[in-house]
């Protein structure tokens, strides 16, 4: 299934700074990442419980923020891009 | 059944392959080409002169991710083979019967009778999709043939009877294929089966297709925990995926004959897409590849029903399903190897 996943880090201070690294670090080890904060995952629910696990443990949650939405596996009809940075789908045919 | 992961294809020459975190990041130079997680690869498969980190090989090797290195051409080069996990008991079971050659001969001939009962079943598709445009009275005669050899290999018990018999089948019914080519005539005609290297489109097309097929396969025995080198119809021979082959031999024409019939007869493929070499090769052009490439992974997302296992898979797990039907007849779970016999 597709999972999109945003954050928003308060990074006024250095283990803010550490704490973002960390939370799109762990995101680019689970999916493409499609804007700044904005990871698209195609994972199973093992891996999904896993990934938010693992961001959990990273944020301080009085001052950051994290949003999963599920998109399901029947995610092509729900996702529009437009602009710059088309990035690629890890379903579809991969060539580089 | 388990699900089927996507193979990277690397095709940009001098690009480097390299480790980050759990994902592989692919970059030509100064240039990010592409940052895709592992656990959604099934395979990464390269074209040309690729660099790849050691970490990336072991982290491959580690989650069972197969790793290929082909020429530009398509020529297999090598494969990154991780540690022989999986059953021992399995695999010595494996020799055992490879070295005997009675043994060898009851399997190799599961093999070669699927082998012709889907040519057979290529043919007699072709006479009822197109019955106005090919030789219909020759097909059926031909698939008469067929089934006349299909009665004498099932008494057979020797290799080297099974192998004529094999090659006179496939004679038979290479006869046909340039009558199953119905479009762009004029760029694509099947003389014979040429190789090392292929000297005209057919065969370049053939060429890549049974290479493609046979690293899928050799991936999908390794993953069941056989040991793809050691065959039984082919014989042992040192750098030859023998069992690979073997298994192959029944997908040839299901899987990688009529995809490259399909190409040609959908105009996917038009004789733009090659160029020949000096010394007779002929090779598909960058664009034509990655076309190729394309058709070749939508193909193995389609879906069919597994004839025998009667479940519901697709095509790119065909591999996996007769890998673990032969590991289950090794093991002695089930009478017979069941081949892949399609209609």
């Amino acid at each position: 299934m597709l999972v999109l996943v945003t954050y928003d880090v308060a990074t006024k201070s250095t283990t803010g700074q550490k704490r973002l690294r960390k939370v799109a670090k762990t995101c680019e080890n689970y999916g493409v990442r499609v804007q700044n904060s904005v990871f698209e995952c195609i994972v199973d629910a093992t891996q999904f419980k896993q990934l938010k696990l693992k961001l959990m443990d990273i944020i301080d949650s009085e001052k950051d923020s994290l949003r999963f939405y599920q998109l399901g596996t029947r995610y092509q009809s729900k996702v529009e891009h437009i602009g710059a940075k088309e990035s690629f789908n890890v379903e579809e045919t991969l060539i580089l | 059944m388990r699900k089927l992961l996507n193979t990277l294809f690397v095709t940009t020459p001098n690009s480097y392959l390299a480790l980050k975190g759990e994902t592989i990041v692919v970059t030509a130079g100064e240039d990010h080409l592409g940052q895709v997680p592992l656990h959604n690869l099934e395979a990464i498969c390269t074209f040309g002169y690729m660099g790849a980190s050691p970490k990336l090989m072991h982290a491959c090797a580690e989650r069972n991710i197969s790793l290929t290195f082909l020429s530009t051409s398509g020529k297999f080069l090598a494969r990154v083979v991780g540690e022989s996990k999986g059953n021992v008991v399995l695999r010595k079971t494996q020799y055992r019967l490879s070295d005997s050659t009675n043994e060898s001969a009851k399997i190799a001939r599961n093999f070669i009778f699927a082998k012709v009962a889907n040519q057979k079943w290529i043919l007699e598709r072709m006479t009822r999709d197109y019955p106005m445009r090919i030789d219909v009275p020759a097909f059926k005669k031909i698939s008469a043939t067929l089934s006349e050899y299909l009665q004498e290999i099932l008494m057979v018990q020797d290799l080297e009877i099974l192998r004529g018999l094999e090659g006179q089948a496939a004679n038979h019914y290479f006869r046909c294929f340039d009558q199953m080519i119905l479009q762009q005539k004029d760029d694509f005609f099947f003389k014979t089966r040429n190789r090392r290297p292929p000297t005209d489109n057919i065969n370049a097309l053939l060429s890549l297709a049974y290479t493609l097929l046979a690293k899928d396969v050799s991936a999908a025995l390794e993953n069941v925990g056989l040991d793809a080198y050691v065959g039984y119809l082919h014989r042992d021979r040192p750098g030859r995926a023998s069992l690979a082959l073997d298994v192959m031999e029944e997908l040839r024409g299901v899987i990688a004959d009529r995809f490259v019939l399909k190409l040609i007869n959908k105009k996917i493929i038009t004789g733009k897409d090659f160029f020949a070499k000096e010394n007779g090769a002929v090779l598909l052009t960058d664009e034509g590849r990655e076309k190729f490439i394309n058709a070749w992974r939508e193909r193995k997302q389609e879906p069919l029903t597994h004839p025998y296992l009667k479940e519901k898979i697709n095509w790119g797990l065909v591999p996996h399903a007769q890998a673990m039907l032969l590991a289950r007849h090794l093991r002695g779970d089930l009478e017979e190897y069941p081949p892949f016999l399609w209609k």
